[in-house]
């Protein structure tokens, strides 16, 4: 059977095609299919030829196999050092090989090809930042995941969550007006405490726009009422797009680059239809990656940049911390022992190094934040970066791969770890349902709101 | 043998190599897309430069980076090698009088020849450590393939002919012969093999750096050396 009624080399964008394929249970026909299915080698290595161009085959051809980034990925080390897990032989016997023989692989090398792409790298970059050439490996295995990805040998989940963004221009089955529905409810549920809270929606030339991860909306609806609540304490002028809201792309990690370019350019029209002066997305790593880093380029945006300025969320709260918006109570600042997550996706791979450090430090009662070993722009993925967490297939390897940073927290005998990313904060509540290490975790908003001074004017009436 | 060798032979592979990097430079910088890469090398060049030169710069010095400090050992193994390896072939006085005789010039400086001992000492040795860890290591070992080995060899029989005729250990006119004979051999294989990354290191790390640089947080003014 060269192409599966399920697993086939064609995207799924209808809302029947992600309902048929979300029908077959935890992807078991699907895998079962994928075991027979073909592989287009002209169209591989047309493809190869077209878009692998001097800098990655420049770096397959010049890593001088000394291994010196074995030690910088996470999954070597939490697989006992295994040399397989070494990122140079990872991506050597998966892309390397698939240039060498110019794209003549069989069903089981694309097999393991998977496995390797998905399974053993969560594109976290650490690995380009110890190469003395300056290899990165986190972009290769992008790039594989992509050729991956065309010939159909894509994990389950990510080819829905692809297809997601196709039909929804979300990463999930949610419509604009179940969005624009549910922040409405939250907003109301929040009124009573926050009188006058609202939230604007499709406001022209506001100062903000916001722009949040469709699992909030979906499952932790509390988030967007947290947003809500300090956009209003701040007296931030700001809205939310009806169409365009959502910040993350379950296409980026599935290498779906045409749906990359779909939902993109949802949030780009959103800017330009509503003007604003900054964009600022949710508490996400991924998210920001796609939309700000490196979204303008799959849009075709020769600047590189969106069309306004964008901004992750610890950079907005930085700043109205800083400039006093928000005002925290020193009595109420964290009284214990407590870490930060830094995500790869904005720390490492957009600057942001001191950025969460800066809001620790209105937060955190002096003495009680405990940096984890090692951090900043040289810290682990948290374990489940890339789609990892989001894959039921490869669940036992995403398991493993927690370890580091489950030694990292204990290192640190932190009680809390802060964790302004949806997948860090994902990954750090499995480890502890996994390794039960007796911690807690949290985004930045509920822990503020927690702490806030809330201007006079802005106070629920006294009964 | 050793007219052909200082002669013909010598001009053809410092051609090859010169022309070949030329070639293969052009090649590297021409092949980089703004769009394949996703990174916007025209928009932002200023950014770019800065971002390339640091990454160059801060991995050209020992333990410049937190990649050199987290393997202390191979570091010094690695910077022992290439010390020599660099200076050596530009600035030995024999060297230096060769070029002098067939180019009409000669480069800088001279090496004295106590620092030139040294430095091949260093290298050589160094040159065992990396076979060592190549021959121990399980994460290198699993890398390694023939080419490497071949690489190797290359690299290494200039500085061990070369040792030989300094020390004239047996005939040295015969060590002298094969030392021009393999130094050939590496301006030779340079252009054609792993080797190229006596100049693509160059060209990867600027690339690496401009990526950061532009697009990945080198407008956030941190100063991260990647």
């Amino acid at each position: 059977m060269p192409e599966g009624t399920l697993c086939n080399k064609k995207p799924v964008d209808t809302a029947e095609g992600i309902t048929t394929l979300l029908a077959d249970q935890s992807g078991k026909t699907y895998y079962e299919e994928m075991k027979s299915l073909e592989i287009d080698s002209d169209l591989l290595w047309k493809t190869i030829q077209n878009t692998c161009k001097t800098r990655i085959r420049t770096w397959l051809e010049i890593c001088a196999h000394c291994g010196m980034c074995a030690d910088s990925c996470f999954l070597y080390l939490a697989n006992d050092r295994d040399p397989k897990q070494v990122p140079a032989y990872k991506i050597q016997s998966t892309l390397g090989e698939i240039i060498k023989r110019k794209g003549k692989v069989d069903n089981k090398f694309m097999l393991h090809a998977m496995e390797v792409a998905w399974a053993q790298c969560t594109c976290c970059n650490r690995c380009g930042t110890y190469c003395p050439h300056g290899i990165d490996t986190g972009i290769m295995f992008g790039y594989l995941r992509g050729l991956l990805y065309q010939q159909g040998f894509v994990p389950w989940e990510m080819k829905i969550g692809a297809g997601m963004h196709r039909v929804y221009n979300a990463q999930m089955d949610i419509t604009s007006e179940d969005y624009i529905d549910t922040f409405e409810w939250m907003v109301e549920e929040y009124e009573e405490d926050y009188p006058g809270l609202t939230v604007p929606v499709d406001v022209e030339d506001a100062d903000i726009m916001y722009t949040v991860n469709a699992r909030e909306a979906k499952h932790y609806p509390e988030d967007l009422a947290e947003a809500a609540i300090l956009y209003h304490i701040a007296g931030e002028s700001w809205t939310v797009p009806s169409k365009g809201w959502e910040l993350t792309s379950l296409a980026m990690f599935a290498g779906d680059w045409a749906a990359c370019k779909m939902q993109v350019e949802s949030v780009y029209d959103a800017m330009e239809r509503l003007r604003p002066k900054r964009m600022i997305g949710t508490e996400c790593g991924h998210a920001h990656r796609a939309t700000v880093v490196e979204g303008p380029y799959w849009a075709g945006r020769k600047s590189g940049r969106p069309p306004v300025e964008s901004i992750h969320y610890i950079e907005w709260l930085a700043e109205a911390l800083r400039t006093g918006k928000l005002k925290i109570d020193p009595a109420k600042r964290i009284k214990e022992p407590v870490t930060l997550q830094d995500s790869c996706n904005y720390v490492r791979n957009h600057g942001l190094r001191e950025t969460a450090r800066e809001i620790i430090s209105y937060i955190v009662e002096p003495g009680y934040f405990i940096e984890m070993s090692p951090n900043k722009e040289h810290n682990f993925c948290c374990g489940g970066g890339g789609g990892f967490n989001g894959i039921g297939y490869f669940r036992k390897q995403r398991n493993v791969g927690l370890k580091v940073k489950r030694d990292q927290i204990l290192a640190t005998g932190a009680k809390l770890v802060i964790s302004p990313c949806h997948n860090c904060w994902d990954a750090i509540r499995d480890l502890e349902e996994v390794f039960e290490i007796g911690i807690k975790w949290s985004f930045l908003k509920p822990l503020i709101i927690k702490m806030l001074i809330i201007p006079e004017h802005l106070r629920p009436e006294e009964e | 043998m050793y007219t052909l060798l200082t002669g013909p032979v010598f001009y053809i592979a410092l051609g090859v190599c010169i022309i070949g990097m030329i070639v293969r430079f052009y090649q590297y910088f021409n092949g980089l897309s703004w769009q394949l890469d996703r990174v916007a090398y025209k928009e932002y060049p200023a950014m770019g430069f800065r971002g390339a030169v640091r990454s160059i710069y801060k991995w050209l010095i020992p333990y410049g980076t937190y990649g050199w400090r987290a393997q202390p050992v191979m570091a010094a193994a690695f910077f022992g090698f290439h010390l020599g390896a660099v200076l050596l072939p530009l600035f030995l006085i024999g060297h230096n009088v060769f070029l002098k005789e067939k180019l009409g010039f000669s480069l800088f400086f001279n090496l004295s020849t106590p620092v030139a001992d040294y430095l091949t000492w260093i290298a050589v040795i160094s040159l065992f450590f990396l076979i060592l860890r190549r021959l121990v290591l399980p994460e290198v070992r699993i890398l390694t393939d023939r080419k490497d080995w071949g690489i190797l060899l290359i690299s290494m029989a200039p500085f061990i002919t070369g040792m030989l005729a300094r020390y004239q250990v047996g005939d040295y006119s015969f060590w002298l012969t094969a030392h021009i004979l393999t130094g050939e051999i590496v301006l030779f294989a340079i252009p054609f093999t792993k080797l190229s990354h006596v100049f693509l290191f160059f060209a990867s790390r600027a690339q690496l750096g401009m990526d950061f640089g532009i697009k990945r947080g080198g407008l956030k003014g941190n100063k991260m050396a990647w």
